[in-house]
């Protein structure tokens, strides 16, 4: 199938994930849980998505069905035109988890030359790599340490490095700061919008943070629990240029709202 | 430095408590020698001690029990300097080409122990491979593992060595192959844990590579499953060696420590029961010693410790 073209005058860009009518349910012990019902939603390439709402709406399975890491039950869902799981296999995008997972008997370059083995990427070609992603992430020179030489943030920056070391164009992120204090989220997330108009990737990023979801994002998608679903899809109107004082804009603190008001309604629905 | 103080207090204690042991543990043999010395005793005839308590005689002939216990020749309970000097004699002062050498009868032990434990460790991996990539094994294999370690080995090791024996297998490869029964054992539960040490997230990362089966066996569960596998080896390699000892017992082996202990026991040599049991704790020692200097400098390498 060939790419989606999206029919929006003057942005017409490339569909990278598009659901239509999603649905996954578990079946546990007490029955059916409905983790996401009738989900649509388009990514564009280039996009920023956020992904907000309350623990068990469904944000991190709606990232797992994308990475092929769940099936869904219903509904379709296609990523770069392909299925789920064709994209993993021809390895469109790299995932970055909540926790590191480095591998602590690898050192830094290692652990990022570990998705460049498995694809096998030449050995001058991994070093080339390694080391462009490294500076990427600001972590120059710490090729030669052992994960636990390094503070919790430094962590997070290698493990998003190790999944920039191959060329996916998309990057999927389950709340990746979530782990990290405030101090260092703030430093990170800059770092990452910056990242991200080097690299001009398209971003699926999981969060329980409204600030972040607000200040990363140029479209944000709430989601409210049982059944997981979406409530509000934001396009932000913020300009890609983003200083951290973007935050005490009037701009920012409406979109803030709209975020907040929509997560209320899902509660409300309870 | 400052472990060394409580190490050697205790070994002082230890030592302390066998010579003490001995007053009671010598003491008839030391009356009947100051009897037939001319000495007087108490009770005077040795059918009259037989059935006492070496403590009793102790009380009532401390003089000569105090003094006839620490060099008999064979004492029910040789004293550690009668050990040591016999040590002495058959390591250093013997060829270890010679009969009577505990090197050479070490040596015996020691190369059954080591391809004991090779095979055992060898058989252990791949067991702990197939219950953790195949669910049929998975299911079945353990039962059978824990059911062979409840067999008393003495009573399993005859059967082995003549089965074996009819089949033309004779010396050391027996023995090796008791020993890996016994090996096995601790590496397949160690390694079946270390291979399931990776959380799933790690698994899903290589989900997301779209890393193959191999790919994640020697990337993620091998390295990852290396500090179980040294813990269980450490286990292993000290049950090689208490295979092997064994395995040398109901052959009438006429080398090594067991057919050394055997021997001793036959001839009433308790110094040399002692001297050959002391042999094979110090191997054992050595071993174990060995196997965790690997595991610092490999987990050190691997960046684990």
């Amino acid at each position: 199938m060939a790419p989606l073209i999206d029919e929006v005058p003057g942005q017409a860009r490339d569909v990278v994930v598009r659901a239509s009518k999603l649905d996954l349910t578990f079946q546990t012990n007490d029955g059916p849980v409905h983790a996401l019902k009738g989900v649509d939603l388009d990514i564009h390439a280039g996009d920023f998505v956020s992904f907000i709402g309350p623990s068990g709406c469904g944000k991190t399975t709606f990232l797992r069905c994308v990475a092929a890491l769940e099936t869904p039950t219903g509904g379709s869902l296609t990523v770069n035109g392909m299925t789920p799981d064709e994209a993993r296999r021809a390895r469109a995008y790299g995932y970055v988890f909540q926790a590191a997972g480095l591998y602590p008997w690898r050192t830094i370059a290692r652990n990022i030359a570990l998705p460049l083995e498995i694809m096998g990427y030449s050995k001058a070609d991994q070093k080339d790599r390694i080391e462009r992603v490294l500076s990427l992430v600001d972590l120059e020179g710490f090729g030669g340490k052992f994960p636990w030489q390094l503070s919790g943030g430094m962590q997070q920056r290698a493990s998003i490095a190790r999944a920039l070391a191959f060329d996916a164009d998309i990057l999927l992120m389950d709340e990746p700061f979530g782990a990290l204090d405030e101090i260092v989220r703030d430093r990170l997330n800059e770092e990452l919008l910056k990242l991200w108009d080097r690299t001009g990737k398209t971003i699926g990023f999981v969060t329980h943070s409204i600030p972040e979801a607000v200040y990363l994002s140029t479209k944000i998608v709430v989601m409210s629990p049982r059944p997981g679903r979406i409530t509000d899809v934001i396009d932000s109107t913020l300009p890609k240029e983003r200083p951290l004082e973007i935050r005490d804009s009037p701009e920012f603190i409406e979109i803030a709202h709209r975020v907040r008001e929509g997560l209320r309604a899902g509660h409300v629905e309870d | 430095m400052r472990a060394f103080v409580p190490i050697l207090v205790v070994v002082a204690g230890l030592i302390g408590l066998w010579y003490f042991a001995m007053l009671p543990m010598n003491a008839h043999q030391a009356v009947l020698d100051a009897e037939r010395a001319g000495a007087v005793v108490s009770p005077e005839t040795a059918a009259e001690r037989r059935d006492m308590s070496g403590w009793s005689l102790v009380t009532r002939n401390f003089g000569v029990v105090s003094q006839g216990v620490w060099a008999q020749d064979r004492p029910r309970l040789p004293a550690p300097h009668q050990v040591a000097i016999e040590l002495w004699e058959t390591t250093v002062e013997k060829k270890i080409t010679s009969k009577r050498s505990l090197v050479f009868h070490g040596w015996i032990t020691l190369s059954a122990t080591l391809v004991g434990f090779a095979i055992g460790t060898v058989m252990g991996v791949l067991l702990a491979v197939g219950i953790v990539y195949n669910r049929a094994m998975d299911l079945s294999v353990m039962p059978w593992a824990i059911a062979s370690q409840t067999i008393p080995i003495l009573a399993i090791a005859p059967m082995i060595i003549v089965v074996l024996n009819s089949v033309g297998l004779q010396g050391l490869i027996p023995k090796a192959i008791i020993s890996a029964y016994l090996s096995f054992f601790p590496v397949v539960v160690g390694m079946v844990k270390g291979l399931r040490s990776p959380d799933p997230m790690q698994l899903d990362l290589l989900r997301t590579y779209a890393a193959s089966g191999s790919q994640g066996f020697w990337k993620l569960r091998l390295p990852a499953s290396m500090p179980y596998l040294f813990a269980s080896l450490k286990i292993g390699i000290a049950a090689s060696l208490v295979g092997a000892i064994v395995g040398e017992l109901p052959t009438g082996a006429v080398r090594g420590l067991g057919a050394r202990m055997l021997a001793g026991s036959y001839y009433g040599q308790t110094v040399q029961i002692w001297s050959a049991l002391f042999a094979a704790a110090i191997c054992a020692a050595v071993l174990v010693g060995i196997v965790g200097l690997i595991q610092r400098v490999t987990l050190k390498r691997m960046g684990l410790t």
